[in-house]
């Protein structure tokens, strides 16, 4: 970009610019069920003001393709308990139609492709014009460069966790992303805490006490032989966690 | 300017208040004016070992306390010039050590003393906290076995965040490796850890490695520094460690065992 047409946009009455947000995902599986409004009341209480007027987004994609139900009516009385639905997420499409109608953005996805293949046709293919695109801003992963040493714990929250140095026994490593080692990973690492299960550990020599990716970890006496002081990542597939080696030059 | 240095380890009985006694001695015998502080309250020992426990009177506590002047609680060490020795109360507790109060004595004695050595207890409370918190350097003082280590780690982890340098902001804690009662022999054996399997792991540079000896229970039950014993390896390991400390450049001896044969044993000995 010239410094032109820099200049004339710091002047212009408005910007518009890419940024990513936070939200919660409210999965709704059951919204007629008569447990749901007195279960999300209960959840909302814990943390008040964690809740207040947080802005949501509706998933829909587990429901039901024969579920019937009023939509209007279910997003007022979500905000009745100080959630903001903005968005919405898969689901039937006379549910995705009354949720545009009712103001809702269609949120893409950002599931797996396989699941999506397995449902049928995109539903926001069949609607081009509602899909939007969300430039996601980059957010740097979190890098250690002296070594973890056993009692620390690093948290690299809703980012990659890098580490340049040894991770002794008795460190904790988390990360809502991927955690990387460039030397021995003798402590726990444990990637996608917040439940990325595409989320993997890599590291230069597999020593670990546990390794974890969302939530299903193992622990040091069940890493075989073939992986122990090896270069290796640790990722899920199909639920289940595995190891690779990892080919060095 | 004075340097506070912390000799810690986490763990405690892998040598920390042997190492200290050697340690200041030695660094007196260089010439440096050193005090060397027990900051193992109610568990008293470094007197012992300094062969000082005869002439305690006041401690550092009472100094704490404004119950005694520094100059009072302060030993001069009687072999050696240079040499001063703080003891601590036998019978108070680590509450005893109050930031503020630990602070006001180190400052005090930096006005003397060219290094003032911190004698630290085991563990990570309070008595270990306060020997480090305000250290410039560190001594970590390791046993070739994997609990040694492991607490070790701890310790570094901690002046790494809990030490005053970390918590303003300041240039790092600087961190050396004492590796104590190393027996080469069962090293080979493969019933100790490994010099270089140590060093991996803490990842700090080695300040010398001090061989399993006899001399060292020796000289603390007659209180004297195991540096004095100059035939013992020891007592010469802890010598080359100071030398190092103070920037010479020496080669690691005794982390090879020793070559069998009496004859050998004989000379040895003798040199």
């Amino acid at each position: 970009m010239s410094s032109a047409n820099q200049v004339a946009e710091r002047d212009a009455p408005f910007q518009l610019r890419g940024n990513s947000f936070t939200m919660m995902v409210l999965k709704v599986n059951a919204p007629n069920s008569q447990d749901f409004f007195p279960q999300l009341n209960v959840k909302v209480r814990q943390a008040p003001n964690f809740f207040r007027n947080a802005p949501v987004v509706l998933d829909f994609d587990e429901l039901p393709d024969t579920v019937v139900f009023d939509l209007a009516a279910f997003v007022a009385q979500v905000r009745a308990h100080h959630l903001l639905p903005v968005g919405f997420q898969g689901g039937p499409r006379p549910v995705q139609e009354a949720a545009l109608a009712a103001g809702l953005t269609p949120m893409p996805t950002g599931r797996a492709a396989k699941l999506e293949v397995a449902k049928g046709p995109d539903p926001r293919a069949a609607n081009p014009a509602a899909t939007v695109t969300i430039e996601v801003v980059h957010r740097p992963a979190v890098v250690v460069t002296e070594p973890v040493r056993s009692g620390m714990q690093v948290y690299a929250e809703k980012t990659d966790l890098i580490i340049t140095a040894s991770v002794s026994p008795g460190a904790e490593l988390l990360a809502d992303g991927n955690i990387h080692v460039y030397g021995a990973l003798r402590g726990r690492a444990l990637a996608g805490v917040s439940g990325d299960i595409n989320a993997r550990v890599f590291c230069h020599s597999l020593e670990a006490e546990v390794v974890s990716v969302a939530g299903i970890y193992r622990v040091s006496e069940d890493i075989g032989s073939d992986f122990f002081k090896k270069p290796v990542q640790v990722f899920l597939r199909e639920g289940v966690l595995r190891m690779d080696l990892l080919k060095t030059v | 300017m004075s340097k506070i240095i912390v000799m810690t380890s986490g763990k405690g009985g892998v040598g920390k208040t042997t190492s200290s006694a050697a340690f200041a001695t030695g660094l007196a015998l260089r010439g440096f004016k050193t005090v060397v502080i027990d900051f193992d309250v109610g568990l008293r020992n470094l007197d012992l070992v300094m062969g000082c426990e005869r002439r305690v009177v006041f401690d550092f506590i009472n100094v704490i306390n404004g119950e005694a002047k520094l100059s009072q609680a302060l030993i001069k060490d009687k072999r050696i010039d240079n040499l001063y020795i703080l003891p601590t109360s036998q019978t108070r507790d680590k509450d005893a050590l109050t930031p503020a109060g630990v602070e006001r004595v180190l400052n005090d004695l930096s006005k003397e003393f060219d290094y003032i050595l911190c004698d630290s207890p085991a563990g990570i409370e309070r008595g270990a906290l306060m020997s480090l918190y305000f250290a410039d350097h560190a001594i970590i003082v390791t046993n070739p076995e994997v609990s040694s280590v492991r607490d070790s780690d701890r310790i570094l982890g901690v002046l790494a965040s809990r030490s005053r340098r970390a918590e303003q902001g300041l240039e790092p804690v600087t961190q050396q490796l004492l590796l104590t009662r190393y027996d080469p022999e069962r090293v080979e054996r493969g019933e100790m850890l490994k010099v270089d399997d140590v060093l991996e792991i803490l990842a700090i540079p080695l300040l010398g490695v001090i061989p399993e000896s006899q001399a060292v229970l020796r000289a603390s039950n007659v209180g004297m520094p195991v540096i004095l014993d100059e035939a013992s390896n020891a007592g010469q390991a802890y010598t080359d460690a100071v030398g190092r400390f103070l920037g010479d450049e020496i080669e690691h001896r005794f982390v090879s065992p020793q070559k069998k044969g009496l004859f050998s044993r004989l000379l040895r000995r003798s040199a």
